[in-house]
């Protein structure tokens, strides 16, 4: 498909472009989740984006949970936000950190209410953000506004053979345009991290990257971890898909940052990017909803996600585009693959095709057209919790 | 060229993967080096699914496995070139 280098974006109050127009119904805490969906089966248009936690958090693991909320309601994605929780105080913290975007967000709290009076006062609001958001038109705005994330999951061998390098391939190429990149998964760059670490765009950068890489595998791995990782790294589905060990796994995952480009920060998990366009390291979770959670909350509005064997992962506010080099999964699970990329492991398709295709993909995403996770109804959103309440 | 059996990253790597479903053994497999086409083959001991490894040298316990150029951890079965190569007989070096 022939493309001017532009897609057709909503612009929002603070001049980022999002690809999507939700009203989203926040809950705080995981109490609040019922009056969430109840307002959202209330109103058409709506989105409630349930989750576990919010209750008794403290410290830095608090801070994880706000700025994951409030990033989430301020996503360019989300036109305007209800947001409800048990309590006024922390419900206020979220509204007030959305409404610093500019984006029309309201607050409902529940206690000395209970969930009727709130649902009814909650969707009366929703309807008129519907109203106000539903109308408003796509413009035409440069590839540069987008901000596309990237993680792998369900990997197998042919990931490292075709679909991390066709995202490696669209970074090389759109990053120097001036797009903001995002790819994380710290406990998977092990065995590559030498590699990660010589690819930051300063040394400075490769020893900020090291130095989150170490403080995981001191704080969580060691302490935790039985003869290996219990067959999460690699995963029963990496395994079954050929990949043997983490170091193979983690040189694979890290094609997806392409031969030519560096990236320019370390984020904490859900911090937004706020050195320029360029492409950012985050410190997340492998597994994807986690992963993909805060990279929406960091702002990213679109998401590639290279699979092998096929995982089915979407979210909520951010279109997950899939992408396989695997044939049997095209085969098999076709319908939750967006970009084919099998034709590379055939030698029908070079890398540079591969990332072309994908380009082609993300405009599409970006100018509405549902990815196979939207049409599916994946809306996977989990929050990533760093230790116990208290 | 006709559709490759297996794939190999680097000049460097002792394994390579295979991309195509139904390799049975004793199938001399069409490779191709992804990193400059050249092209090779080579006969499986094994069935090997789709994905899976096998050895393009023969290994002894002890021994490194590359691919992509680097290390991918050690093995730790003796194993023949064209054999399969998992967790049977391939550990990391990390946890």
């Amino acid at each position: 498909m022939a493309t001017n280098g532009t897609f057709f974006g909503y612009q929002r109050e603070n001049n980022r472009i999002g690809v999507r127009n939700y009203v989203a119904i926040l809950p705080v805490d995981d109490i609040s989740n019922a009056a969430c969906e109840a307002v959202a089966n209330n109103i058409q248009g709506t989105i409630a984006l349930p989750h576990a936690y919010g209750r008794l958090q403290f410290g830095e693991d608090l801070e994880l949970h706000f700025r994951t909320m409030i990033g989430t309601g301020a996503n360019p994605n989300v036109a305007a936000c209800i947001v409800i929780g048990i309590e006024p105080g922390w419900t206020q913290q979220i509204v007030d950190g959305i409404a610093d975007t500019g984006k029309p967000v309201v607050g409902f709290s529940i206690e000395q209410h209970g969930d009727i009076e709130t649902i009814a006062t909650a969707s009366r609001k929703a309807k008129e953000f519907v109203h106000m958001t539903s109308g408003l038109q796509r413009e035409e705005c440069d590839i540069s506004e987008l901000w596309v994330a990237a993680k792998c999951g369900e990997s197998d061998t042919t990931t490292g053979l075709a679909s991390c390098p066709a995202v490696g391939n669209m970074y090389d190429k759109w990053i120097p345009k001036g797009i903001y990149g995002c790819f994380g998964e710290t406990t998977e760059i092990t065995g590559a991290e030498h590699i990660c670490a010589a690819r930051a765009a300063t040394p400075e950068i490769g020893e900020k990257f090291m130095k989150t890489w170490q403080a995981y595998q001191d704080e969580v791995v060691e302490p935790y971890k039985t003869s290996d990782l219990s067959d999460s790294q690699p995963t029963k589905g990496n395994i079954l898909g050929g990949l043997t060990t983490i170091e193979e796994k983690a040189l694979g995952n890290l094609e997806k940052i392409g031969k030519e480009i560096s990236y320019i920060d370390v984020l904490e998990p859900a911090e937004a990017p706020l050195s320029g366009p360029g492409l950012y390291f985050m410190d997340t979770s492998s597994a994807a909803a986690e992963c993909n959670t805060i990279q929406a909350a960091a702002g990213y509005v679109v998401h590639c996600f290279p699979t092998g064997q096929g995982n089915i992962i979407g979210n909520p506010i951010m279109p997950v585009i899939k992408i396989t080099g695997n044939p049997r999964t095209v085969r098999t699970m076709g319908e939750h693959i967006d970009v084919d990329v099998s034709g590379v492991v055939r030698r029908e398709m070079t890398i540079p095709q591969a990332g072309d295709a994908l380009i082609d993909a993300i405009i599409q995403t970006a100018n509405g057209r549902f990815t196979a996770a939207e049409a599916l109804g994946h809306k996977e959103f989990v929050m990533t919790k760093l230790y116990r309440s208290a | 060229m006709s559709i490759p059996h297996l794939l190999v990253h680097n000049k460097l790597d002792n394994v390579g993967v295979v991309v195509v479903e139904g390799v049975e053994a004793g199938t001399e497999l069409f490779a191709v080096v992804t990193e400059d086409n050249s092209d090779f083959t080579i006969t499986t001991q094994h069935d090997i699914p789709i994905g899976h490894k096998i050895a393009l040298s023969d290994f002894t316990e002890g021994d490194t496995v590359i691919k992509y150029g680097v290390d991918i951890g050690r093995i730790v079965q003796n194993t023949n070139r064209g054999e399969h190569i998992h967790t049977h007989n391939l550990k990391t070096k990390r946890w």
